[in-house]
């Protein structure tokens, strides 16, 4: 470690990972549901589940880009952090907020928890991915500027590298963005309208820039190739992101009251979206093959591969499926979208955190790399976890084609749940799936306590 | 990508685009709004509808359900619902949920609402079938 306030990072990475095994058993839950429909019921219904399942998956990811993030830019900026008792107390008001807000989703009923929670003097509560009470919305806030004045000032006094900038500007845009899960009007439209502007904004803008500024730094320490090379490829990558996926946010105005002329802006913006997942790829192959050392953490270069690869698969191809209109009219609101959502998250997002938290991981614990042991088993769970997603994702897309065939395009439409029990043999493939996802997750935890002799720079 | 494409040329592009189709989004979103009030039926909106989606909102229905195709896929699409059960099937239905689920079978919880908080979700569900929503879902089973 070049800088002893890097060290802040290690609490977020160990947190990010406990929260990412919550989010795995909630989603076995959840796929158990779809199959055996009161599982648990009534006192952890589905909706409760979900809510655990995709909010611990939001925080988990945001842990893991501020612990990134601690550890990138002390060493991009060339200085020590301006404040690491800031961000190890921003750690436990950020984990602290986390807790008690699963604990009140799956101790009190909702409506309960709106009440207790000053639901009614701001009601912001009960829309999807936004379901957190006011009070935790707040927290998510004052941590992030603490966050974002932390790493802000901490850039202004030292070197202000590309890598730091596009960061940066990632990093406040999320904060900017998340002020709209502030909005909710009582017009549906205009709230729907909105809610996208966090949501879409999010992760199919802002967060590829910390995406990028992620992979670019872990590409340069690993392959040794030119920062200005690395750097030339981060500025275009994101250039696509942006310049695609901000009229891309389209794709989710067709059919919510929106005007028509969205359903070509959005498909024609949208259909560009993968072209900077796919040049993510390149890149990143690019310059593992260009590379000037070996680096000893084989296992941070295969997350940084996958990345590319599974982003592409999972944001790139599984989104051009039903993103243009005419296709999105009949797939809208199914098991496609589920599909999509899996994977994508997966591959952008999932994999990125972990490429970094395994570069820094080791370097954080005083080695170059971890043993061969280690990598050997954190690869296992590499592929057991990305083949895993792989077939999900195809199961659920296998029940999104039947379920739009039944439900949707048929002659004479099936009503919903007589369309979702035809296709049950699906969820069950899934949810088998979803445990060997589960395996996998257990040995990359167990890849952590797997001594040996440790690898040198 | 060497040679005469440098590194400060990509990180032009890339403010000059990012700020370029920025802007771009706010006009198109400025112009929705204009067309909005046409489609969105808000004049409809009453103090009842408005209790309605909060009441939506507040038993996380959504957690469950899509409303618009937005959602959660567990359970039956709600912006057509009026349509396909009609506002006293709706309300029956909500009404009739057993409190220890039904064996075996994906369950609604029972919420124990008022015959007027019953009025005013399916108002809400009501004013939501009535927005311009370029004819979606494609038939009335959502």
């Amino acid at each position: 470690m070049q800088y002893k306030s890097q060290a802040v990072a290690k609490p977020y990475f160990i947190a990010a990972i406990a929260l990412f095994v919550a989010q795995i058993l909630f989603g076995l839950v959840l796929g158990l549901q779809y199959v055996i429909g009161d599982f648990l019921f009534p006192a952890i219904p589905f909706n409760v589940a979900r809510m655990v399942h995709t909010n611990s998956l939001i925080v988990w990811l945001l842990m893991g880009f501020m612990g990134g993030a601690y550890y990138i830019i002390p060493e991009e900026a060339e200085t020590e952090l301006a404040s690491p008792k800031l961000a190890l107390a921003m750690f436990w008001i950020f984990l602290v907020a986390a807790g008690l807000t699963v604990v009140g989703y799956l101790t009190v009923p909702y409506a309960t928890l709106a009440e207790m929670t000053g639901n009614n003097i701001l009601e912001t509560m009960g829309r999807e991915f936004l379901e957190q009470p006011l009070p935790t919305k707040l927290g998510i806030v004052v941590v992030a500027l603490a966050f974002l004045f932390n790493i802000t000032l901490t850039v202004l006094k030292g070197k202000k590298t590309s890598i730091s900038i596009v960061l940066l500007l990632g990093l406040w845009g999320l904060a900017v963005f998340f002020l709209f899960s502030f909005y909710n009007p009582a017009n549906v439209v205009l709230d729907k309208f909105f809610w996208w502007w966090t949501v879409h904004l999010w992760v199919e803008g802002v967060w590829e820039l910390i995406l990028g500024a992620f992979l670019a730094f872990v590409l340069i320490k690993t392959t040794g190739v030119d920062r200005e090379v690395i750097e030339k490829w981060l500025y275009v990558i994101v250039t696509l992101t942006l310049i695609t996926g901000i009229i891309g946010t389209g794709h989710h105005y067709y059919w919510i009251g929106t005007p028509e002329y969205w359903q070509w802006w959005g498909s024609i913006f949208s259909a560009l979206e993968p072209i900077p997942f796919f040049a993510m790829t390149v890149f990143a192959f690019n310059m593992v093959n260009r590379r000037r050392r070996e680096h000893p953490n084989k296992a941070a270069v295969l997350w940084a591969l996958g990345t590319g690869v599974m982003a592409f698969l999972g944001a790139g191809i599984w989104g051009f499926l039903h993103t243009l209109a005419p296709v999105n009219y009949y797939t809208h609101g199914t098991q496609i979208t589920a599909a999509h959502g899996h994977m994508s998250f997966y591959g952008a997002y999932v994999m990125v955190n972990l490429t970094i938290i395994s570069y820094a991981m080791p370097i954080l614990r005083g080695r170059a790399a971890n043993s061969n042991r280690s990598q050997v088993l954190e690869m296992w769970s590499f592929w057991l976890m990305t083949v895993a997603i792989v077939f999900i994702t195809l199961f659920l897309t296998a029940a999104g084609i039947l379920q739009v065939w039944l439900q949707r395009a048929s002659d004479t439409p099936l009503p919903f749940m007589v369309a979702q029990e035809k296709i049950a043999l699906f969820y069950w493939m899934r949810e088998w799936t979803g445990v060997a996802f589960l395996v996998g997750l257990l040995v990359y935890v167990a890849s952590f306590f797997v001594g040996g002799k440790e690898e040198t720079a | 990508m060497s040679g005469a494409f440098t590194k400060s040329m990509a990180r032009n592009i890339f403010y000059g685009g990012t700020v370029f189709f920025f802007l771009l989004f706010l006009a198109l979103s400025f112009d929705t709004h204009s067309q909005l009030p046409k489609r969105d039926m808000r004049q409809n909106i009453t103090p009842q509808i408005a209790e309605g989606k909060k009441l939506w909102e507040t038993h996380n229905c959504i957690g469950c359900h899509t409303l618009m195709g937005e959602g959660a896929y567990f359970a039956p699409e709600l912006g057509n619902v009026v349509a396909r059960y009609g506002e006293e099937g709706t309300k029956a239905f909500i009404k009739s949920r057993p409190k220890e689920g039904i064996e075996g079978r994906r369950s609604m919880p029972q919420f124990n609402f008022t015959d007027a908080q019953l009025d005013a979700i399916v108002a809400f569900l009501k004013h939501v079938n009535s927005i311009n929503d370029a004819n979606w879902p494609p038939n009335v089973q959502g």
